[in-house]
């Protein structure tokens, strides 16, 4: 049944009226924050397009309720950084061109962030490793390693 | 030249419409809403169909052309800009919105900047000598007195000038394209050639990009549709109730075997839909999966035509020294969006809106108004980029779905199709097979070349049958799968050679274009089988190909591949041990024999114990004539390579009798970042030349480049798509 939940995204609280408490948390920050970063790709936790942190952690929110949320501290794109000040992240994917259809890329900056924070200076197999589930069809895949590793030289 | 009298009539005169905008004035500004003008030519032999200059000079580019995530937003912008002459950030570019751009045809086949963007290039062109003929009659001076920078029309040698803006701003040019409008010299380019950041990005990596997912109207209902059981299963009986306890629950909809579920929230429709209990009729009409290639074989043959024809190859097969044969076969793929389909749709006073990814909205127009029963002109369709979709995906079914439901109940409703229906319901790539036949004479010479293409018949062009159409028994068109008997035609000068085609009655699945349709499998064959030829000759690969290639512009492009892959004639025989070996392929084209040229080499490592590949670089000399944005190009030629390499070596479409049964990426897998490979371009800019296409020429040659560096490695072929370990294991064993 309805209840209502208080949510922390990108440093705001937010009170949320939800029909069911187990609906994925990639819901409520889309279409009641109207949040175009996190997208919907599989709903199966597959492919990282709705990607957002939870506490810090990478979290697929296609696959987290939101009830669970409630309490934590839920970044989104948005919240990562803005055009005035953005994130190493953003500013390298904008300086090596790292989009094509771009409907992946907030799953691999946010999925790169997290972990930025844990490993400052990942080698390139750990890059790839860290975003082995994060999937992308357009094959952007060079320019988005090329664009990790410039954002980790930036954070140095 | 532009009318004397401009005409009086406000630009501005119908109350507008709600239409995305690329404002390219601010790398950050990105996409604004604003009021449109409805009631502008379409038309593509207008100036006004393509450009509008308001009154303080900023110019709309009105683009038939869709960007699809490929960047040609803004390669199309470079190209207005450069031939307006005014400055990039001047131009806002509106795209694929049936009321106010011209239809300048699908956006496929690597067509949009070679056509599309050369209407546009004409349509500046002409505009351009409007503006310097009214300036320089304003400025009181002969039109040769002066020219355009700027957006101004200056006087030479001085600073006198006057804006295009006061020249035009506001009116319409009423002013037909002139074929023969000079176009500006490229040594003066100062925006076409430049790597131009994409105007798309920002807003892309700070979450403010507004996908078709993302669009939102006022009381707009959220649907998701129930699939039948089988591909092509009727709804026996359907049981809502459980749905009708959903919260947030609005209506079912059935019309026929189409149903779906309505609701006020989408998690509600997604839950409401699965909530409801639907009987379906059985349906087996799949071919066995195992035993695909001779149902392909088997199927009936509406016709048989020959594409290229030189000599007489029956005979010359008789009087070869050497006959060699060999028969390649390419897996079903499906497109495999990242972002499943989605669309809304709006149905009010008899007029239909829909908001779509769709790559081909006039198309779409035609097809939702011919399904729906509606006069074309009672049907906007409106551009909003979706997901990559590489081909005709389920953008134009969603489309369909949102139409039909929004029309059933008189309400604004979106449409997401999910990951299941993505992949299950999305129109395939189709099987192909492909016969090759070939005999060399003593010294090694090919003396006569077959090859033989089994695809499915093109019916009625273009459109591909929309599912909603089929699923609820409305007006539906025939399905057309993409012109994929292209590049089967080789550019190898042979004596006797013939390349034909069996166009098939039927195919398993509903086809349809997927990235380098026809032209990938085709090429693939090709490609491999002159390998092939040139180990029976005893030559290099690389060498083999230019004995026979006479085109001065293909031979520069191996010459410097050659250079760049540092290539090393490659020996008869692979001379390498142990379980890990390495070899390299080569592969070539001159697409549809007509524009962009590509070579590729790979470099793989094959490991004997698992049969596992692993593509470890590839090599790319391209030459597309004149290079619009050449960032923009090596980004495409990397995804062509990249994605093509996920599709040699993974992709392959699982099925039962009745059913896909890829229906997620666990059973669709695709390449990821441990397996993505290197890849080294060489741009060949030809400024003088006329820009081709560079969105699926190269991965035309991705598969059997890796094919014949598999051989140079292990000595043996890969005649089937996906180049798995299991297949690699088998080869193997039988060498």
């Amino acid at each position: 049944m309805a209840t209502t939940l208080t949510l922390d995204v990108n440093g705001k609280s937010h009170s949320l009226r939800v029909d069911d408490p187990q609906m994925p948390l990639l819901y409520a920050l889309r279409n009641d924050l109207d949040l175009h970063g996190p997208r919907f790709g599989c709903g199966l936790a597959q492919c990282g397009a709705c990607t957002v942190h939870v506490d810090g952690e990478a979290v697929r929110s296609c696959s987290f309720p939101v009830a669970k949320a409630a309490g934590k501290k839920v970044v989104t794109l948005e919240g990562l950084g803005t055009p005035h000040k953005p994130h190493p992240l953003q500013r390298a994917f904008i300086e090596e061109q790292a989009v094509q259809c771009g409907y992946c890329i907030n799953g691999m900056i946010m999925q790169a962030a997290a972990l930025l924070r844990k490993n400052k200076r990942p080698s390139e197999a750990e890059i790839r490793k860290a975003l082995e589930h994060n999937l992308c069809r357009c094959g952007t895949h060079v320019r988005i390693l090329r664009a990790v590793r410039r954002a980790a030289e930036m954070m140095a | 030249m532009l009318a004397e009298r401009i005409s009086r009539r406000e630009f501005l005169k119908s109350s507008g419409a709600l239409v995305v905008t690329f404002s390219l004035g601010s790398p950050l500004a990105g996409a604004a809403a604003k009021k449109e003008p409805l009631g502008k030519s379409v038309a593509t032999d207008q100036v006004d169909g393509f450009i509008a200059i308001d009154a303080r000079g900023g110019v709309t580019l009105y683009s038939g052309k869709v960007d699809l995530g490929t960047g040609v937003r803004t390669a199309l912008a470079q190209i207005a800009a450069e031939e307006l002459s005014v400055p990039f950030e001047k131009v806002a570019v509106v795209e694929g919105d049936t009321a106010l751009t011209p239809d300048q045809g699908i956006t496929w086949g690597s067509l949009t900047i070679q056509a599309g963007g050369m209407q546009i290039r004409q349509a500046c062109a002409t505009a351009r000598e409007a503006l310097l003929a009214r300036g320089a009659q304003k400025l009181g001076v002969q039109q040769s007195q002066v020219y355009a920078k700027d957006g101004r029309v200056v006087v030479l040698g001085s600073e006198r000038g006057v804006g295009f803006g006061e020249l035009v701003g506001g009116k319409h040019f009423e002013l037909k394209v002139n074929d023969k409008a000079p176009l500006k010299n490229p040594a003066s380019y100062t925006v076409v050639g430049k790597p131009v950041p994409r105007v798309d990005i920002p807003d892309k990596v700070f979450g403010r990009f507004t996908y078709v997912h993302d669009f939102k109207l006022k009381g707009m209902l959220h649907a998701r549709v129930v699939r039948p059981a089988a591909l092509k299963a009727s709804l026996l009986a359907f049981d809502d109730s459980a749905a009708k306890r959903i919260p947030g629950y609005v209506a079912t909809v059935r019309k026929q075997s189409f149903l779906a579920a309505v609701a006020r929230t989408e998690w509600g429709a997604i839950r409401a839909a699965e909530a409801i209990q639907a009987r379906w009729s059985d349906w087996q009409g799949l071919p066995e999966k195992s035993q695909l290639w001779d149902y392909v074989r088997r199927t009936k043959v509406n016709k048989r035509e020959e594409l290229q024809k030189a000599g007489d190859t029956a005979q010359a097969m008789q009087s070869g020294a050497r006959r060699l044969a060999a028969s390649y076969d390419f897996a079903v793929h499906t497109h495999g969006s990242m972002g499943p389909s989605c669309a809304v749709a709006d149905y009010k006073d008899g007029k239909l809106t829909v908001w779509t990814a769709s790559q081909a909205t006039h198309l779409l127009r035609k097809q939702l108004a011919n399904m729906l029963g509606m006069k074309p002109e009672d049907v906007r369709c409106i551009y909003l980029e979706g997901s990559g979709c590489y081909g005709r995906n389920g953008h134009e079914d969603a489309a369909a779905d949102a139409a039909l439901i929004a029309r059933e109940l008189g309400r604004p409703v979106r449409v997401q199709w999910s990951r299941a229906e993505e992949h299950g319901w999305d129109p395939k790539g189709p099987p192909t097979l492909i016969d090759m036949r070939a005999a060399l004479d003593a010294a090694g010479n090919v003396v006569a070349w077959e090859s033989e293409a089994f695809i499915p018949d093109r019916y009625k062009p273009w459109g591909v049958t929309l599912v909603a159409a089929e699923h609820a028994g409305l007006p539906k068109d025939d399905s057309f799968p993409g012109n994929i008997h292209q590049s089967l035609a080789i550019p190898y000068a042979f004596p006797n050679v013939l390349a034909s085609v069996r166009w098939l009655a039927e195919t398993p699945f509903k086809p349809s274009w997927i990235r380098t349709p026809g032209r990938m499998q085709n090429t693939y064959a090709n490609e491999c089988f002159l390998d092939e030829c040139a180990a029976a000759a005893g030559v290099d690969p690389l060498e083999y190909r230019r004995r026979y290639l006479k085109d001065a512009r293909g031979l520069e492009l191996l010459e410097r591949l050659a250079k760049l892959a540092q290539w090393q004639p490659r020996k008869a025989r692979p001379q390498a041990s142990g379980d890990v070996v390495r070899g390299r392929g080569v592969s070539y084209i001159k697409y549809e024999l007509v524009r962009t040229y590509v070579g590729v080499v790979a470099d793989v490592a094959v490991d004997r114990r698992t049969g596992r590949i692993t593509v470890e670089r590839f090599y790319v000399a391209h030459d597309c004539g004149q290079i619009i944005n050449p960032d923009g190009l090596k980004n495409q030629i990397e995804g062509n390579v990249v994605q093509t390499v996920s599709r040699t070596l993974i992709e392959d479409l699982q099925w039962n009798r009745s059913m896909v049964t890829s229906l997620d990426w666990k059973s669709y897998p695709i390449l990821t970042f441990p397996d993505v490979p290197e890849v080294v371009i060489d741009l060949i800019d030809r400024p003088n030349e006329r820009p081709w296409g560079a969105g699926e020429p190269t991965a035309a040659v991705v598969p059997s480049a890796i094919s014949n560096a598999v051989y140079d490695a292990l000595g043996v072929r890969l005649r089937s798509v996906p180049f798995t370990p299991e297949k690699v294991l088998a080869a193997l064993k039988s060498a």
